[in-house]
């Protein structure tokens, strides 16, 4: 946050008003340069002198800097004056975070959790123990929090997910009190303020937690770790340390379609048990080529006269984009899967309990552009303003379709 | 008819189209051991042309195929040409598993299938906080404020208006090969190095527009950049980087940036992770403290054995990878292979990049191809004549600053295996005696 930016935009505004003459000035200043250039003068006034350029761009009013100037650092510079409470906060909470993050900030199904793997002995300590644990399984938001001001600017910023900057700074305050009294970090009738924040500061778990680290910051610093130049019997065990299981074969698809069909070397049929001799090179080739679908793999005649790619969207007529790439686009897949239940129902399980219903295009229309919550549950279904009327049709019409 | 295909990349197999299998076998047997014979004689070259007489004939040379005889496409039939259809497989993918919001995910570039340094827009490597998008850049608009003597607002038009600078780097994210520390987890060059890119970015320098808002660069040792997106993506620059070679860059590869890659602005930070390559740059503000932003402070950070987390970690450092042969390819014979691969540092140019086929017992010096840049890929190629036996292939690379690409088990031993971010240990490839290439860990 820019303090000083009231004062420099006053100052600014009259040279605004000034603007004219001084770009005047600044070209006659750098015809006179591009000449005493020309005349092979010494350079010695060149880098005082004003460049060319220099009056491209405007100044910023004062309320340009405000709507955008909106970062907090970590003493706090750039926060602004507001409070909330903890119970304001799980408000806040239930209608437009828990559908992500659970209700205590423990989900794990969209992001990874917020709350979780923290003490009464971290807080005094400023370290999080469970850090230094091999065996713990998730590292949460709690758990590497460092900074107070960290978590009061990303939620400011950035949430909720598909409506950003739309909570007012008292929110922002009441979502952060409710996260800390999740973590156990302040009790339940807290209400955290600007006038408070750093004694909450005092109190994060892991706000001893960072270190930094100069060798990875500065270009001219020495490396931690040099390997060794070694050309000729230098020490190796040639051991296999690790690989990927056999049954991880095709855990990435079938790796052939990701290789090119042309070269000294295929992509493996990952479809298929790893080949057992060089000697099937040939049905390596032949499998490799049949992964480029469509492109005429049996009938070469078609790669003379190639068919003009059909997955443009003009080649796909009227209907535009298909209804899964919209759902995709719309960031449904966020938290529905088509046949698997994540966070909301999934398609299939919507098209099963609204078959044969009247009217239920139109019922899920408005649930998808303005929310909803309790038909699936008590997470809520956040509202989708963005996504357009026609598209939300075609959606949901896809959706009661069984999601094809 | 049959339908057989020639062996594209091969040499032809003489009797494929009218012996048996058992008949075939036998003499690709027979020629294997003549190309043994012959190598070890220092004679491999003359090894092809033996067979000719009992050779038949090509028919994609003796059947005039209808690209020869019939009438091709016009010009413009596509507007923005595309890649062959053929080329279908070379596409960015996300790796499963590995996130759960596919707007807050990351594709990887094909690393196995490209060439030289340059990536083609198309499969420059993706990385979405809040998802991308496609943003009017006549309304678009850059803010400089915080410790300058004006704060100043900058229009597209205005910033293309200003001194240019063309450049080359690379972009690595700093999570790429962060999937390695612990174990193998991934099994191509895609998903283990994939999150790497190289462009010629054209833009205008940083320094320029700090001279222009008359910045304190003293007091202001820091800056912080944001995006305009949902997330407004924020990182803490050093000012030390943005007066030397910080761009801010609205073209990549002699067109307009990708949105994917942050149109119609980005920063560019040769050298430094990619998540610091503020996209749809929106506003740089200069400071007198680091930000802790939500990436500086939550994620970006690498925990090493003790439970601490080392903060502001930005520089990539001297890396390199083998990408042709490399994990999840099948190698069709024995006999010759161009081993060709990337290797790159945050800290300046290449100086030597080694390979080695016997899993780092003994190593060979690599060609380097021109250009030779400072924070950009370079392309290496070596020889190598693969006998059928297993091998491991490894390459290491070494920088101007004389820092060694290190193994695993060297980076381990300091930073444990907890981190996900900064592994800039040797990649070793298993080539079993079967063809097949594995990702292995070997050190």
């Amino acid at each position: 946050m820019n303090k000083i930016s009231g004062a420099i935009a006053s100052a600014t505004l009259a040279a605004a008003i000034g603007l004219v003459p001084a770009l005047a000035g600044a070209q006659t200043q750098g015809q006179a340069q591009a000449q005493t250039k020309a005349q092979g003068a010494q350079k010695t006034q060149v880098a005082s002198a004003p460049k060319p350029w220099a009056n491209i761009g405007r100044p910023a009013t004062p309320n340009e800097v405000k709507a955008w100037d909106i970062d907090v650092r970590a003493d706090f510079k750039g926060l602004p004056p507001g409070s909330g409470s903890v119970d304001q906060g799980m408000e806040v909470w239930e209608a437009k975070c828990a559908s992500c993050h659970g209700t205590f900030g423990e989900s794990n199904e969209v992001f990874t959790p917020i709350v979780g793997g923290t003490t009464k002995e971290d807080i005094k300590t400023g370290r999080v123990a469970n850090l230094t644990r091999r065996d713990f399984p998730q590292r949460t938001t709690l758990m590497k929090l460092s900074q107070v001001s960290t978590l009061w600017d990303y939620i400011n910023r950035a949430m909720p997910w598909n409506a950003p900057k739309s909570l007012s700074t008292d929110e922002v305050y009441s979502v952060v009190a409710y996260i800390l009294n999740l973590g156990e970090i302040v009790p339940g009738d807290f209400v955290l303020s600007d006038k408070n924040i750093a004694d909450v500061q005092k109190l994060l778990p892991n706000r001893n937690g960072k270190a930094f680290f100069e060798p990875l910051w500065q270009v001219a610093s020495k490396p931690d770790v040099q390997g060794d130049a070694c050309m000729k019997d230098c020490a190796t065990q040639m051991d296999i340390r690790s690989i990927l299981p056999e049954f991880a074969r095709d855990a990435h698809g079938n790796l052939a379609a990701q290789n090119r069909v042309v070269g000294p070397v295929r992509g493996a049929d990952t479809t298929k048990p790893p080949v057992k001799s060089l000697s099937e090179a040939s049905a390596v080739v032949q499998a490799a080529r049949a992964t480029v679908v469509g492109a005429g793999a049996s009938a070469p005649a078609v790669a003379v006269a190639p068919k003009l790619a059909t997955d443009e969207p003009a080649a796909k007529g009227e209907g535009g984009k298909a209804p899964a790439q919209l759902a995709v686009e719309g960031n449904c897949m966020a938290c529905h899967g088509v046949d698997n239940k994540l966070v909301g129902p999934s398609f299939r399980q919507v098209a099963e309990k609204y078959h044969g219903t009247p009217g239920a295009a139109a019922l899920l229309a408005g649930r998808v552009k303005n929310g909803g919550q309790g038909v699936w549950g008590q997470i809520p279904m956040p509202a989708n303003a963005t996504i357009p009327e026609e598209d939300i049709r075609r959606i949901v019409g896809w959706i009661l379709d069984g999601a094809p | 008819m049959t339908d057989r295909k020639p062996m594209p990349g091969r040499i032809q197999k003489a009797p494929e189209n009218f012996l048996s299998p058992e008949l075939m076998e036998q003499a690709r047997r027979a020629r294997r051991s003549f190309m043994g014979k012959a190598l070890a004689m220092g004679a491999g070259a003359t090894a092809a042309t033996v067979s000719s007489a009992a050779r038949a004939d090509d028919p994609a040379i003796v059947k005039l195929p209808a690209h020869t005889t019939g009438l091709g496409q016009p010009v413009a039939a596509r507007g923005y040409g595309m890649p062959s259809q053929w080329e279908r497989n070379l596409q960015r993918r996300e790796s499963p598993g590995l996130t759960r919001v596919s707007a807050a995910s990351v594709s990887f570039a094909p690393l196995q299938g490209m060439f030289g340094i340059i990536t083609p827009n198309g499969l420059h490597f993706e990385r979405h906080h809040q998802g991308w998008w496609d943003i009017d850049p006549s309304q678009h608009r850059l803010m400089i404020n915080g410790l300058v003597k004006e704060a100043r607002v900058f229009t597209m038009d205005e910033l293309m208006r200003l001194p240019q600078v063309s450049r080359i780097h690379f972009i690595e994210c700093g999570a790429n090969t962060g999937m390695e520390w612990g174990n193998v987890a991934v099994p191509t060059v895609q998903y283990t190095h994939g999150m790497l890119s190289c462009c010629e970015y054209t833009g205008v320098l940083l320094s320029t527009l700090l001279d222009m808002v008359g910045a304190d660069t003293k007091k202001g040792r820091y800056l912080l950049a944001e995006g305009a997106d949902g997330s407004s993506m924020t990182r803490t620059i050093p000012m030390a980087n943005a007066l030397d070679d910080v761009m801010v860059a609205w073209a990549m590869n002699g067109e307009m940036l990708r949105p994917e890659n942050g149109y119609p602005l980005r920063l560019v930070v040769p050298g430094i992770q990619g998540v610091s390559w503020v996209k749809y740059l929106r506003r740089l503000e200069v400071g007198d403290k680091p930000y802790d932003a939500k990436d500086e402070v939550l994620h970006y950070v690498d925990l090493m054995p003790d439970g601490t987390h080392r903060q502001y970690t930005s520089l990539q450092e001297v890396k390199s990878v083998i990408t042709t042969p490399s994990g999840g390819q099948v190698l069709l014979d024995k006999g010759y292979y161009n081993v060709t691969g990337l290797a790159w540092s945050g800290r300046g140019k290449i100086k030597r990049v080694d390979v080695s086929f016997d899993g780092g017992r003994n190593w060979r010096t690599a060609r380097l191809e021109n250009p030779v840049l400072s924070k950009s890929l370079t392309r290496f190629n070596v020889d190598w004549v693969w006998d059928g036996s297993p091998a491991v292939l490894q390459s290491r690379a070494i920088d101007e600053t004389g820092h060694v690409q290190p193994k695993l088990n060297q980076l381990r031993a300091v930073r444990g295996t907890r981190s996900i971010y900064h592994n800039n240990g040797i990649q070793s490839w298993k080539v079993a005696d079967t063809g097949e290439v594995f990702n292995v860990q070997v050190y």
